[in-house]
């Protein structure tokens, strides 16, 4: 009797590792589920971003209650409405909530008009009635009173985004120069080699801050957004095209390369064909760890003023409204960009750990 | 070994060449300069911004500005004049440099007392609780920016009821004579950004000790050691970790250029009288010989940590030989 023997491809085989790294499955759910927050940030968020409400600057997070102040559950949760009052000595602000003001909050209710995909829509994921008058910010407001929440879902758009452009820009870079120095080599390999050295003896944060400067003032956002990108790419290029350089000078003397060479195939066909294919693996870790240099490198730059500029927004941006200690401790809100900022960053490195141990066969 | 560092030595001075020219384009680049700022103020007539620009040498071509840069320095050791500062800017840099180097080495010891134990136990105790956790704690550390720590630290300490937040010095002791009481001051406010500076240095540290360590433990020398009955801690302590301190050691050389520009972010965020904030304000001004110096100062420490490190494995490890 013949048995089927079913054998895994290696793709399979790959799933398989990957999944058996558990920390590297939890940062990549934790990755989709941001990059989906961010994609769908104006159906997800309450509220526009850009919207400013001189009654509610610097409102603390709306703590979300199931049990009211008698002692009632109720299924639905709601919020109270507050207001503003001063101490009468200290004259600091503070909110405090009125329990006769109450807010139930829905899924999926009617809210800000707003234009997704060329499509114009006014459902929210969750919030208030529009026409209650309460007003929800799950993650407080800034100086502007600007809801918080919103802000971090559209800036995590650019922030998150910085990153998958910069690595694409990077990679096109890298894999460029480290293939023409690695598959011709001779001078022009030489000199790659020299520019490549000149910019690996850079101290990156310097640098990074001295390119920005470049970028004027009267630049769109938008202009800044893709200055900034080019920035971190210009920077990041170096690394990928060393190994990459490598993998070409070993693959070039690999018979099935002079096979395809004897018979007659364009060096183009065999770079795309023949070479890339087998290191597309390593470019793919590659990536995946490169992201969190990326993420780090626009909210420094953007912390410091010197990036994203308003009204668009990214998580570095809005951290920097935390750097005096007088914010940290009456608005200690405004840090939570900040932690957004951590987890990308800790999933990105859980995850490409992981597709590294994945990928190498001897593992 | 000797010829071979010179030969190092020598192959720097075209590079420093190359690096300078790289600077000043970058510098030059930038939109404005040092006078821009004065264009906006109604106090100074377009004439005397001229006059500015002219007694600055900005209405220069930038490659005359650029030679005479490199002729001050090559003639007269002058790296020019700070126009912010209006002092030369080598005095400027050498006054923070004592605590660059301060709080860069300071960071340096912690990092190291933290991470070689830290990575030596977690690889003795491999796949116990205690290293998943430390593992963990170690991503996490490497994940965390600096800056965004910085804050974290500066808002729990002030929660606490901390006072020993931002700078180096408590008001009173600014400026002080060195005593007693200024020390422990320092060691109050020194903890934030030591931690702040160093946590994903020890992070990266605590897994590279470990993984080299599970590799020499590995080798077949380790087991004869075990076999001829030597103690877990001899075998440990004098045949493997001394092995496996090897590649530590080429980032070593590394660290001092990493810590002084690796985090001028969080040291503005702390308010350090170190290097990284300095070079910031420089960097907005447009002051751009300042700028210039400092790019190439930590360009240049980049190229001696370099040379260290290949150094110092070359001095600790007799397999490896330059010639």
């Amino acid at each position: 009797m013949a048995t089927e023997m079913k054998s895994l491809s290696q793709t399979q085989l790959i799933m398989r590792r990957f999944k058996a790294h558990r920390l590297g499955v939890i940062g990549a759910v934790v990755l989709g589920f941001m990059y989906l927050l961010v994609i769908f940030a104006p159906f997800v968020s309450p509220s526009d971003y850009l919207e400013q409400r001189r009654n509610f600057v610097n409102h603390p997070p709306t703590p979300l209650r199931f049990v009211d102040h008698e002692g009632n559950f109720s299924s639905r949760p709601f919020v109270y409405g507050t207001s503003r009052t001063r101490d009468p000595i200290t004259l600091e602000v503070f909110w405090v909530e009125n329990t006769d003001l109450k807010y139930p909050l829905y899924f999926l209710v009617r809210g800000s008009t707003y234009s997704f995909l060329g499509m114009e829509s006014n459902l929210h994921l969750f919030g208030l009635d529009q026409n209650s008058g309460g007003q929800f910010f799950l993650f407080g407001t800034d100086r502007f009173g600007r809801d918080l929440f919103a802000r971090i879902l559209f800036g995590g758009r650019v922030t998150l985004s910085v990153g998958v452009f910069g690595i694409v820009l990077s990679f096109a870079i890298g894999v460029t120069m480290g293939g023409i120095s690695g598959y011709y080599g001779g001078v022009i390999d030489n000199l790659i080699q020299r520019l490549i050295e000149l910019l690996r003896s850079f101290p990156r944060i310097p640098l990074w801050l001295a390119l920005s400067m470049i970028l004027p003032a009267s630049w769109s956002s938008v202009q800044v957004y893709f200055g900034v990108v080019t920035i971190l790419a210009f920077l990041d290029w170096t690394g990928i095209a060393r190994v990459v350089r490598g993998q070409f000078l070993n693959l070039r003397s690999k018979e099935f390369v002079e096979a395809a060479k004897a018979l007659g195939v364009s060096d183009g066909a065999i770079i795309g064909r023949h070479i890339l294919p087998n290191i597309m693996s390593y470019l793919i870790v590659t990536a995946t760890l490169n992201f969190p240099g990326m993420i780090i490198g626009e909210s420094s730059i953007s912390f410091l003023g010197l990036g994203i500029k308003e009204p668009m927004t990214s998580w570095g941006l809005l951290l920097k409204d935390a750097q005096s200690m007088d914010v940290l401790l009456r608005q200690t809100w405004l840090i939570i960009p900040g932690i957004f900022i951590f987890i990308s960053v800790l999933a990105f490195n859980f995850m490409g750990d992981a597709l590294r141990d994945a990928f190498d066969p001897y593992a | 070994m000797f010829r071979y560092i010179v030969r190092r030595l020598v192959t720097m001075v075209p590079m420093m060449v190359v690096i300078s020219i790289l600077c000043f384009t970058v510098i030059k680049l930038q939109p404005g300069d040092f006078t821009t700022q004065f264009l906006t103020d109604p106090r100074i007539t377009p004439e005397q911004v001229a006059q500015i620009r002219e007694r600055l040498g900005l209405d220069q071509p930038p490659a005359i500005q650029y030679l005479t840069w490199v002729k001050g320095i090559l003639t007269r050791g002058d790296f020019g004049y700070s126009f912010a500062y209006k002092r030369p800017v080598q005095e400027l840099i050498w006054e923070r440099m004592g605590w660059t180097v301060a709080v860069a080495g300071a960071t340096i010891i912690f990092s190291w007392a933290v991470a070689i134990p830290i990575g030596i136990y977690s690889a003795t105790h491999k796949y116990s609780f205690v290293d998943y956790l430390l593992t963990f704690i170690g991503f996490i550390g490497v994940s965390i920016p600096s800056f965004f720590l910085a804050l974290v630290l500066m808002y729990l300490s002030l929660s606490l009821g901390g006072t020993a937040v931002g700078g180096l010095f408590s008001q009173q002791y600014i400026g002080a004579p060195w005593s007693w009481g200024r020390l422990l001051d320092l060691l109050r406010h020194l903890w934030i950004p030591i931690i702040a500076i160093g946590l994903s240095g020890t992070a990266g540290l605590i897994r590279l000790m470990r993984g080299s360590l599970l590799d020499v433990l590995g080798t077949q020398y380790i087991t004869t050691a075990k076999g001829k009955g030597l103690s877990q801690r001899v075998v440990i302590y004098k045949h493997a970790v001394r092995n496996a301190i090897n590649p530590l050691i080429s980032v070593f050389g590394m660290q001092l250029p990493e810590l002084i520009s690796g985090t001028i972010i969080a040291s503005i965020v702390l308010n350090l009288p170190t290097m990284g904030p300095f070079f910031y304000d420089a960097l907005i001004n447009s002051d751009q010989y300042l700028v210039m110096t400092f790019l190439m100062l930590s360009a240049f420490l980049m190229l001696i940590g370099n040379l260290l490190a290949d150094i110092l494995l070359a001095l600790t490890d007799p397999r490896i030989r330059y010639e």
